[in-house]
């Protein structure tokens, strides 16, 4: 029944206009940023090399290739994407009590907790499939569009270089963690979306949540270094770029196939697990116990 | 006859708000059953305790011999319903709403079995008309046919005349009459329009402010001897102080806006007012209560 019910909430999901406007957005503005950086890649790469530019050496017309982009692109809409996905979660349950359908769907013989669970997975493959949009334009149309080379990505006053055979395993599990922390995101979605009897405040709830704690992250005041942010969700988000910083050797040399600090990803990826767990737990509690009244 | 839904002491707070209290009855198998009430009565608040949509505060609910807490889905999997207006997937097609339900329900309905509940309710041929460019009407019937797909033995409807037009109202009805007599199906009808229940119900309760005001074959409350017997009168003083002291003592009921009322049968109607006329009481008009409109008004004091 499990995988029936699954079914039904990934038909109704596809079925709705406004399920395609997150998939058009993406495509749109990472068609914009790799036309940007065709025409203005140079001036691009130089500012964003600015500070490693006394310390390094830069081969800047190597640098601009496909993966280089796609690592840009991933930097420039990872954090947006948060929106479109709490516009499909947060939409879930309050969106079927406002259309009055929700207690129809209590009323069939099916658990509630079942109905959460066929929503929380439709909302993950949801994330997935949006990932895959991405990966699809950001780094297959990037290869197509600027060639491939290896890839270097600059950590503060650090350069990290990667053979061009060392890298597209990093963009799979990159993408996998960003799956991850965009599941996330779409379990508070679907949380705030079982309180709520409109579609819109739940969207909101989540955007203004993202928002407050990514504000705290970048503030990087000691007072919230040291409490709030070693736990924020948004903090582990962004974990995706721990693969591709690499581990270097004696000499300063890349070492193939290596990530520098693998066991802050592992951390950041059981945050984000626990996160999802959390969220799930108090959206299965609270559904359980609610009356419907709409 | 044996019962199919059985309900004991049932009642739902809602804080301070007693919307239902200590609510009892039974629902014969194959009966058409009325559950009427004035609006926030408490119809809808027992009907979604008896689909499980809230938890009631006290009390029992057995559907099929079964207790519906320990027995949700195979209860919910005999039962089809709509719980006030039918809203459904408005971005869907009929068809694919009643595909969606009677998935939902268990059932892989076919093709055929969907064009067959469509056909029904006389939406086939807009069957692949998107919901959105439905009438209020249509969609009462679709919602209808959504319930009726997985064949459940027990069909609640709440309100299900809400919206309709005369047209509407009289296919609805013949609608509920088809699925009792022919189908031999047990309905739960709950709805504020009495004289619509007059027509289909066998048996009905009527409830208000939540409490239990009488249940009964609907032949035997609106027994065609005994009546209820209006009385408009400019003096209301001096008829029913003339009611409490002579022999029309023991059919007295309380005054309900400005008129008297008095409980007879039919056959006494001239003899109370031959009554009215030696006593000099002025009588402007004197009127048998006879509908279950009245009926249920005279219960309820309204």
């Amino acid at each position: 029944m499990f995988i029936e019910l699954l079914k039904i909430e990934l038909y109704k999901i596809f079925k709705r206009p406004r399920t395609f406007i997150a998939f058009g957005a993406i495509a749109v503005i990472i068609l914009l940023v790799q036309f940007a950086l065709k025409v203005n890649g140079k001036d691009f790469v130089e500012f964003y090399t600015d500070s490693q530019a006394d310390t390094f050496d830069i081969p800047f017309d190597k640098i601009l290739n496909g993966y280089f982009v796609c690592v840009a692109v991933l930097h420039m809409i990872l954090i947006h994407v948060p929106l479109l996905v709490a516009l499909i979660a947060g939409d879930m349950i309050s969106g079927e009590a406002n259309l009055g359908t929700l207690r129809l769907l209590a009323g069939k013989p099916v658990t509630r907790t079942q109905l959460i669970m066929a929503k929380f997975w439709a909302s993950t493959i949801y994330v997935i499939l949006l990932l895959i949009c991405m990966a699809f334009f950001a780094l297959l149309g990037s290869m197509i569009i600027f060639g491939t080379e290896d890839l270097v990505v600059f950590k503060e006053t650090d350069m990290h270089i990667m053979k061009s055979g060392d890298v597209i395993w990093r963009f799979f599990a990159a993408f996998v963690f960003a799956a991850l922390a965009l599941t996330t995101i779409a379990a508070m979605a679907l949380m705030f979306s079982v309180f709520s009897e409109n579609s819109l405040g739940p969207i909101v709830a989540t955007v203004c949540v993202v928002i407050v704690f990514t504000i705290v992250q970048q503030l990087q005041v000691p007072v919230f270094e040291q409490t709030i942010n070693p736990w924020s969700f948004t903090t582990h988000m962004l974990g995706w770029k721990g693969f591709f910083y690499v581990e270097k050797n004696a000499e300063g040399a890349t070492i193939p196939g290596s990530i520098e600090n693998p066991a802050a990803l592992v951390r950041s990826g059981l945050i984000l697990l626990g996160y999802i767990v959390l969220f799930l737990t108090i959206s299965i509690r609270g559904f359980n116990k609610k009356d419907i009244l709409s | 006859m044996s019962d199919v839904i059985r309900v004991k002491d049932l009642s739902k707070h809602f804080g301070e708000l007693k919307a239902v209290q200590q609510l009892s009855f039974s629902v014969g198998e194959g009966q058409v059953y009325g559950f009427l009430g004035q609006n926030g009565a408490g119809k809808s608040t027992t009907i979604r305790m008896l689909m499980t949509l809230i938890e009631p505060t006290g009390g029992e609910i057995e559907i099929f011999g079964m207790n519906l807490r320990k027995h949700r889905k195979e209860i919910l999997r005999q039962t089809g319903a709509i719980i006030e207006k039918p809203d459904l997937y408005k971005y869907l097609t009929a068809k694919e709403n009643v595909r969606i339900f009677s998935r939902l329900s268990g059932v892989k309905a076919s093709e055929k079995q969907i064009m067959d509940q469509l056909s029904l309710v006389g939406l086939a041929g807009r069957a692949d008309s998107k919901v959105k460019t439905y009438s209020q009407g249509m969609k009462q019937r679709l919602g209808l046919a959504c319930a009726l797909v997985h064949n459940p033995g027990l069909i609640i409807l709440d309100e299900p005349t809400n919206g309709l037009d005369p047209q509407g109202i009289a296919d609805m009805r013949q609608l509920i009459l088809h699925l009792s007599r022919d189908l031999h199906k047990t309905l739960l009808v709950s709805s504020h329009l009495l004289s619509e229940m007059e027509m289909v119900a066998d048996h009905m309760l009527i409830i208000h402010k939540g409490e239990k005001v009488v249940e009964g074959k609907v032949s035997e409350l609106l027994d065609p001897e005994k009546t209820m017997v209006e009385l408009l009168t400019p003096d209301i003083n001096s008829a029913i102080a003339e009611f409490k002291s002579g022999p029309w003592q023991r059919h007295l009921k309380e005054p309900v806006k400005g008129t008297v009322r008095l409980e007879c049968n039919r056959n006494e109607i001239p003899a109370l007012n031959k009554y009215l006329v030696e006593k000099g009481i002025p009588v402007q008009s004197l009127r048998p209560l006879n509908s279950l409109e009245d009926y249920f008004l005279s219960l309820t004091k309204v």
